[in-house]
């Protein structure tokens, strides 16, 4: 008997529970069938997120295959989440915040010199995590994609005016990937402090996996 | 007999097929009877019409203008972009975007790498009409549509034809990155939903992009992932360059924003050498 509320709703055992620590990277490889559950654990903590095909790791999430196969920006309970080659890798069964964010990309240390100006340029940054993450299993640079940011907000205006906005998650909400076919996720629990993807203040998120 | 049964006949009958013309092709040396005024045919780099479904790829110089022409309406021009020197760095569309605060390219607007720096701008747009969120169709987008998507049958999709034209140049799979869509648009609606804006437009729309690094382009001209026409429709893309001075630090374009401006700094600074 669990009186957890994070773990509420899911089936079969809990075969990995972890914390994943403030602006950490994290990779995980989730089997066919498992479901990661992501739990923003604070509250409106971006969650920065790239998925491999384990058996090809050169077939990897596509934002635009995703989006243009579901006509739409924005990923919601049901979206699919397609490979480069338009197969599907992971799908949200199951989503406590309304749409989560695919186009507004992972922050670096190069682009936020763009955005915020050159004093940002030591700060930590998602795609130091990505590549930290996956140098350990011999991916690189090449290998870094346009992602998924779970708990980001990202409304585009009538004239194209588009822009990282505050939130619309809260402490304890969550959104559950189920895997289509074996997958490793690599995640950047995003560290920006200039705008407020992360509510100015980078928290843990916590990464559950049942099968 | 067989005009080709032995290899002086082969080799007479190849050679007769030499200074044929069609309109999809290159020409060499580059000749071009619509340049620019104070555009000299010396300064001509390329000049070459790709094939409906077709694609090219070529590596252009710092300064070098590029101009594209969707001769016929329904040319479709998906673009991935290197640095030529270090191809790791290329095209980033989410930071293009979300640096820039907007979604649709038109004149004035920068392409951006994954380092903060500036491939290349768009100097001119006669188009309007472009796309940085649906990406290209694939082998299994075009078999849903088309019943076919090999590179070897009559509807090649548009990843693949990137493919061939990034590995031209030594890249793989693995270097084909999301990519920006001329001549073909997409409008967002206020739920998020994508409208596809694919025309058919007039003839001879045109688009004039300045490569602010050496890069490498590759251009896929097949239709779009989204256009909701029955049928194939894809029609000739012409492609012209010509040398052109590098940026000067008063250009109205580098300086038209803070953060272009940063991006110009940066690339400035990679070049300081």
């Amino acid at each position: 008997m669990t009186s957890d509320p994070a773990l509420s709703g899911l089936t079969g055992s809990i075969i990995h529970d972890e914390i994943v620590p403030a602006r950490a990277p994290w990779l995980h490889h989730v089997a066919a069938g498992e479901v990661l559950r992501i739990v923003d654990v604070e509250g409106n903590q971006a969650v920065d997120f790239l998925i491999y095909s384990a058996a090809d790791d050169a077939e990897r999430y596509s934002a635009q295959d995703t989006v243009a196969a579901q006509g739409n920006l924005f990923l919601r309970t049901g979206s699919v989440l397609l490979s480069n080659e338009g197969r599907p890798l992971m799908r949200i069964v199951a989503s406590a915040v309304e749409y989560h964010d695919t186009i507004g990309g992972a922050c670096s240390c190069e682009s936020n010199t763009l955005r915020y100006g050159h004093h940002t340029k030591s700060q930590h940054a998602c795609v130091d995590n990505f590549l930290e993450a996956n140098l350990t299993q011999g991916r690189g640079k090449r290998d870094i994609v346009s992602n998924i940011n779970f708990f980001m907000n990202v409304p585009v205006e009538d004239d194209g005016t588009l822009g990282i906005v505050d939130g619309i998650s809260a402490p304890g909400l969550t959104v559950d990937l189920k895997a289509e076919m074996d997958v490793i996720v690599v995640v950047s629990n995003c560290p920006q402090i200039n705008n407020p993807c992360n509510g100015f203040n980078p928290t843990p998120v916590r990464m559950i996996v049942a099968a | 007999m067989s005009a080709t049964a032995d290899p002086k006949a082969a080799r007479d009958h190849a050679r007769a097929q030499g200074g044929t013309r069609v309109e999809t092709m290159p020409t060499l040396p580059p000749v071009a009877t619509d340049l620019p005024e104070g555009v000299t045919t010396e300064g001509l780099l390329w000049e070459e019409t790709l094939a409906p479904g077709g694609y090219a790829s070529r590596r252009l110089a710092r300064g070098t203008r590029l101009r594209l022409i969707d001769k016929a309406g329904d040319a479709c021009a998906s673009l991935n972009i290197f640095n030529a020197e270090m191809p790791t760095e290329r095209l980033n569309v989410a930071d293009t975007v979300k640096v820039q605060w907007n979604a649709y390219l038109g004149a004035g607007k920068l392409l951006l790498s994954d380092m903060g720096r500036v491939l290349a701008s768009i100097l001119e747009d006669g188009a309007g009409t472009h796309d940085t969120f649906c990406g290209v169709s694939n082998v299994a987008s075009n078999i849903r549509k088309y019943g076919e998507g090999r590179n070897s049958g009559i509807f090649p999709n548009g990843r693949d034809r990137l493919i061939l034209g990034a590995a031209k140049h030594g890249l793989t799979r693995r270097d084909v990155h999301p990519c920006i869509t001329l001549f073909k648009g997409t409008k967002i609606e206020p739920d998020g939903a994508i409208t596809p804006v694919v025309g058919p437009f007039a003839p001879g729309r045109e688009v004039l992009l300045r490569c602010e690094m050496d890069v490498i382009v590759v251009i896929a001209n097949c239709p779009h992932v989204m256009d909701p026409r029955e049928g194939w429709h894809s029609t000739p893309l012409r492609a012209t360059a010509w040398r052109g001075p590098v940026t000067l630090e008063d250009d109205q374009t580098r300086n038209a924003t803070p953060e272009g401006q940063r991006a110009f700094l940066n690339t400035e600074d990679y070049y300081r050498r």
